[in-house]
């Protein structure tokens, strides 16, 4: 055997090693490193003020048994689950590829302008987005209480969580849209000429032509929405997680206890439990993905 | 597998040694540099929250202590970091700086916050970062009572100077007492006063009768300017022969007047449910729609201040009343006490990790010596740390006379315990409970089970 069949891509060379070190000591240090450190904060009792501040004690598992028997964690991971499912799965997912779908046979021109439109909504800071949808659903002279006729309705205090699904809908749908759009571009028009000839209505044709085509993309864009969605932080901005913790997601509960409440070691636990929901979740889509493959 | 296990314990360990650090307090450091700079850090910003604490560190203190010190030969840069930010969140800034060894070289705080800071080590006795002898020697002191000399203490030692007291008071606006028919002139008796008083304002349309600060969402506000006042009036000190209240009468009938207020239409639930619920309750307040509203001093002074307030209200003069928090009935509050209030303060610390512990006190002594006090108020009503300063200010001022000859007398100091904040955070849920609709016995109940879990059965009063 000559050594370029041990090693084809020559990945053993000084060279490459060079190429790679940079890459490699940036992902140890951003990304490695921190994850270790909130591993170890999770097993201690460490606090942001008084004396477990000064001389934090390890604590095994504790923080891990305390969350999985916390009411408060159940209700977050509930409620995440929710908006995951609404505003990610649901919402993003059908309204981006209706977009995507209705506007195939519109004029480039008009096209282009209503996806700048929609891409405007991802463009935009969260918190930006957060202070214009703070004015929609406003109960003194809100948006949406002047169109519906319905003065001193505040959205945000009396739907939650309806009112964070419908925000995080708007805001990603842009992404969905855009992936759907180059998606729907590598369907063969001629299958779709077929299925119009054969008298097949919108809702087949999608179904039993298009679906099978875009499968992977569906799975792909519903992975990354759903994770994004999970670790979002912007719903703290609109209702910092109320009222009564009715709107109090992983991430927001995760930043209370730890920074409202000085929990360090107990949010860093939280945070790795989230961490392993998401690569679970992860998971299982790429389980789907490779069948498909 | 072995060699990751390895990999991963030295990690471990290293993190493990990052958490412990453990500083030297050197006194003498840098103690004759003659080029120094000097960072100020206060919730205060231009413009906005605590205005005029502000602009008087930018435009008085920077300017005249740079002076100070140039006449004695040291070239002192001053900088001021604003913040803007709401207490809990500056809590946290503030904790994270001294947790990563930074933050300003001389930092404002709660007076409340003093002991959490000191038990972790982030904030050190004034003796040990900058000299016993230098601290004694400060004139100052003599100035301070040594009441409110306690707020800067912990554990015996002295932390830091205190920046004044407050103290909490009914405010009540005059213009819609008029409007209801109701006398400008109030002080109301017991609990039964305000509630029958809050009752007759509900006639006017587009009025919130009372604002009594409910909620998870309003923070330490709850607590400070709710329920302690409340349970005050019952009796009761939430720490009393070294237990906290539990589910004792007194915080029952605390959720109790919670219910009355918010289930009778008095107070506006929602308002205690919104993520910006204070800051709405003040702009409601300004704008006339708010009968009556518990609050301290600083209300007066930094809110509703015509001029640099948050929510201004240019008639604040003749259309704001103040009147006695009473006790649920005459008599019925804590010492046998007709009427109750809270109080709490500011402290200027000198961080620990300062290069410049000689200078951080000069410049420490000069925020608190009389001139600058003086200049401090701008002519406005606050009750200050120094006795020489309130003898020439508390004249003449019918806001600020009254927190010093009526409040002060008769107020209470919230307990400097690490655990406090873990009480006060029980009690705020308890009463988002009875706002959002559950019963004050279930409250009651849920609230004793949270603060057993957080501070230990042996540490609560009451089942």
């Amino acid at each position: 055997m000559s050594a370029g069949d041990r090693d084809p891509a020559g990945l053993g060379t000084p060279r490459a090693i060079g190429l790679v070190a940079p890459a490699l000591l940036l992902i140890g240090l951003f990304l490695a490193f921190p994850a270790l450190w909130a591993l170890y904060i999770g097993i201690t009792d460490y606090q942001l003020t008084g004396p477990a501040a000064a001389e934090p004690r390890v604590v095994g598992l504790d923080n891990f048994a305390t969350a999985l028997d916390d009411a408060l964690f159940a209700n977050s991971l509930r409620l995440t689950a929710l908006f995951v499912l609404g505003s990610a799965v649901v919402g993003q997912n059908a309204l981006g590829f209706a977009l995507a779908w209705l506007l195939r046979g519109v004029r480039p021109v008009l096209r282009r302008a209503v996806e700048g439109v929609v891409l405007l909504a991802w463009v935009l800071p969260g918190p930006v987005v957060a202070y214009l949808w703070f004015a929609v659903l406003s109960r003194d002279g809100g948006t949406l209480d002047l169109l519906l006729g319905r003065p001193g309705t505040a959205w945000l205090v009396e739907y939650p969580m309806a009112s964070l699904v419908v925000f995080n809908t708007w805001r990603g749908t842009a992404f969905s849209m855009l992936l759907y759009t180059s998606a729907l571009a590598a369907v063969p028009p001629s299958q779709l000429e077929t299925a119009r000839l054969a008298g097949a209505g919108g809702w087949r044709t999608v179904r039993d032509v298009v679906f099978p085509h875009i499968r992977g993309h569906v799975l792909t864009n519903t992975l990354l929405i759903s994770l994004w969605t999970a670790n979002d932080f912007t719903p703290f901005l609109l209702t910092a997680g109320g009222p009564n913790h009715e709107s109090e997601v992983l991430p927001v509960l995760i930043y209370r206890q730890a920074l409202d409440s000085g929990r360090l070691g107990y949010a860093s636990a939280m945070s790795t439990l989230l961490l392993v929901g998401n690569l679970v979740v992860a998971l299982v889509y790429l389980r789907l993905l490779r069948r498909r493959a | 597998m072995r060699r990751t296990t390895v990999v991963l314990l030295s990690v471990a360990g290293l993190l493990a040694g990052c958490l412990g650090q453990v500083r030297d307090a050197d006194p003498t450091r840098n103690a004759d540099a003659t080029d120094v700079t000097l960072t100020i850090t206060a919730n205060a910003v231009a413009g906005g929250k605590n205005a005029r604490g502000a602009d008087w560190i930018a435009n008085w203190v920077i300017p005249r202590f740079t002076e100070a010190q140039r006449a004695k030969g040291v070239r002192a840069t001053v900088r001021f970091e604003q913040n803007g930010a709401g207490d809990e969140d500056f809590k946290t800034k503030v904790a994270l700086d001294f947790k990563t060894g930074g933050g300003g070289d001389v930092v404002e705080l709660d007076g409340i916050w003093l002991g959490e800071f000191a038990q972790a080590g982030q904030v050190e006795p004034l003796d040990d970062i900058v000299g016993a002898g230098e601290v004694d020697a400060w004139d100052g002191w003599r100035q301070i009572p040594d009441a409110v000399q306690d707020l800067g203490e912990f554990g015996g030692r002295r932390y830091g100077v205190p920046m004044g007291t407050d103290g909490r008071v009914l405010f009540y606006n005059k213009e819609l007492f008029a409007r209801a028919g109701l006398p400008i002139d109030w002080q109301p008796r017991g609990w039964d006063d305000v509630l029958d008083t809050a009752a007759k304002l509900k006639a006017l349309p587009g009025v919130w009768p009372l604002q009594l600060n409910a909620g998870t969402a309003m923070g330490e506000a709850t607590t400070m300017q709710g329920v302690l006042p409340a349970l005050l009036g019952t009796g009761t000190a939430v720490h009393e022969n070294g237990k906290w209240q539990g589910a004792t009468p007194g915080v029952r009938d605390v959720l109790s007047l919670y219910r009355r207020v918010y289930r009778d239409g008095l107070g506006d639930p929602v308002l205690q449910q919104e993520a910006k619920g204070r800051d709405r309750s003040f702009a409601l307040f300004a704008e006339h729609r708010i009968g009556i509203l518990l609050e301290s001093d600083y209300f007066w002074r930094s809110v509703v201040e015509p001029r640099a307030g948050v929510a201004r209200m240019a008639d604040r003069d003749t259309a704001v009343g103040w009147a006695l928090i009473p006790a649920r009935a005459p008599g019925a509050g804590v010492g046998g006490q007709d009427f109750v209030s809270t109080s709490g303060g500011g402290v200027r610390v000198i961080n620990p990790n300062t290069r410049y512990p000689r200078q951080a006190w000069e410049l420490m002594k000069f925020l608190n010596s009389a001139e600058a006090v003086k200049s401090a108020l701008a002519g406005a009503a606050q009750v200050t740390q120094r006795a020489d300063v309130n003898d020439e200010v508390l004249a003449g001022d019918p806001m600020l006379g009254f927190i010093a000859d009526r409040v002060l007398p008769i107020t209470r100091y919230r307990p400097g315990l690490a655990d406090y904040p873990k009480v006060s955070a029980a009690l705020r849920q308890a009463t988002a409970d009875v706002v959002a609709g559950r019963s004050p016995d279930d409250a009651a109940r849920s609230y004793h089970d949270a603060l057993v879990a957080a501070v230990g059965a042996d540490a609560v009063a009451g089942g």
